[in-house]
């Protein structure tokens, strides 16, 4: 007969969670059948373990607070409280000041072409930052799901000012999930989730903003020449696509983790859903 | 750049508070303290690249921030929910609620060390070596606190609620 290593307390925890191999299980079962007095502190071992999945992991499907996403996707302003929030207020000041000079010297460059530029890229930004925020979400990815798009539809372009019908992508292999609305530059963004059969999701991030006068992203009264409708242009922004064109007042940014020639494909899909002339 | 190291935290933070909520009880100070963790990873984010487990290198920071914590002087406090607790639990009817209330006041009443490694292994899936990575102890103490705080959960969760003090001392 085979020699066997005698049982420890250590193998009596590696078999509670899993990290034995089956030998050495066999092994320690047999064990536990000559100790009853063993077999019921691995059985109330086992419990525990149950019992603190179970209670605890609810949590994993709970939304993430706000605050907690924006420690997570940015480097801490400051301390938290009143601290933050008056680093907040001075930042602002700051930034403000800094965009009027930053305006200021770039229209003294009369490149005022250069500001719709990187409004627009700001745009894409936004975009892809929306998507990162709210694809991920397991619980609530919209405000408004896909079962009720009548009311979704009726209230985004009521929000918009403009009708907002979500294009239909089911040919391309994607279900439309619903939609919300977010603050944009200069007020109201619709986006539009999308989700493949494997879950891999796809924003539509629509704004209706008065790109031709410069009024973009909250950049008003600056006189530019006017925005031409453009070609799809592509933004990466860490692991975010962005693909992203205008469209006369309307501004479309479709964001995925998927790759460029996927989106590109979907892009010409949307785009010619929602060109008039369709 | 910083969206991508964003997303990647973001990734991490359901399983942060999960290990956050076990550990200080209050859905509050939890997520104060995952707060608190993903600052510190901001701030060590020069070393990112070079980080191979970014899960034991997360926790790490948390257990850190956490003895940080604990380390500052607190004002005392009476621990309200805790003699909401005890009034529900005398209630034989809640045979439910009895039992979670059980497990949650069972496991506050661990010793934080031993905490610590028994939800990193029950909740994570851990393994012990990796434990030991994580909070910087040896592989040993790893298995010692695990079979002490599992004999301890074992003992206060088969002691009747009525051997337990009424109100918890407040020093």
């Amino acid at each position: 007969m085979k020699t066997r290593t005698p049982v420890t307390e250590d193998d009596l925890h590696a078999l509670v969670d899993g990290w034995l191999d089956e030998e050495r299980a066999r092994e320690v079962h047999a064990y536990l059948q000559q100790h009853p007095e063993q077999a019921a502190k691995v059985q109330a071992w086992r419990d525990q373990r149950s019992a603190l999945r179970h209670h605890f992991s609810g949590i994993m499907d709970d939304p993430i607070p706000s605050r907690l996403q924006q420690a997570a996707l940015r480097p801490p302003q400051s301390s938290r409280g009143w601290a933050r929030i008056a680093a907040g207020l001075v930042a602002g000041v700051l930034c403000a000041l800094a965009g009027w000079m930053v305006r200021d010297h770039q229209l003294g460059q009369s490149s005022a072409e250069q500001v719709v530029g990187v409004a627009r890229q700001d745009f894409a930004t936004r975009a892809a930052v929306a998507h990162a925020v709210y694809a991920p979400d397991q619980r609530r990815p919209v405000e408004i799901d896909a079962a009720h798009q009548e009311q979704l539809v009726t209230w985004l372009s009521k929000r918009m000012g403009a009708p907002m019908n979500p294009p239909d992508l089911r040919s391309l292999g994607y279900e439309l999930e619903g939609g919300r609305l977010l603050p944009g530059g200069q007020g109201p963004v619709a986006q539009f989730m999308y989700a493949d059969s494997a879950g891999m999701r796809l924003t539509l991030y629509v704004s209706h903003e008065n790109v031709s006068s410069g009024t973009f992203s909250g950049i008003d009264s600056v006189p530019s020449p006017p925005a031409p409708n453009t070609a799809f242009q592509f933004a990466q922004n860490g692991a975010v696509n962005v693909f992203y064109w205008i469209d006369g007042p309307f501004g479309y940014a479709l964001s995925s983790y998927a790759g460029r020639s996927e989106l590109a494909r979907i892009s010409t899909e949307v785009y010619r859903q929602l060109s008039p002339d369709s | 750049m910083t969206l991508r190291a964003g997303s990647r935290l973001l990734e991490w933070v359901p399983r942060l508070r999960r290990y956050a909520r076990a550990l200080v009880r209050h859905p509050q100070d939890a997520d104060d303290l995952v707060q608190d963790t993903l600052e510190r990873a901001w701030t060590k984010s020069g070393h990112w690249s070079g980080v191979r487990d970014m899960r034991a290198w997360l926790f790490s920071l948390m257990h850190n921030v956490h003895v940080d914590n604990l380390r500052r002087p607190s004002p005392d406090t009476v621990d309200i929910s805790d003699e909401a607790m005890l009034s529900v639990a005398v209630n034989p009817s809640h045979d439910a609620a009895l039992h979670i209330r059980d497990l949650e006041w069972a496991l506050s009443q661990l010793p934080v060390e031993q905490r610590e490694v028994l939800l990193l292994v029950t909740l994570e899936d851990m393994s012990y070596t990796d434990v030991a990575r994580t909070l910087h102890i040896p592989v040993g103490t790893v298995m010692s606190r695990l079979s002490r705080g599992r004999e301890r959960l074992r003992y206060l969760m088969d002691e009747q609620p009525a051997q337990r003090p009424a109100i918890r001392v407040v020093k």
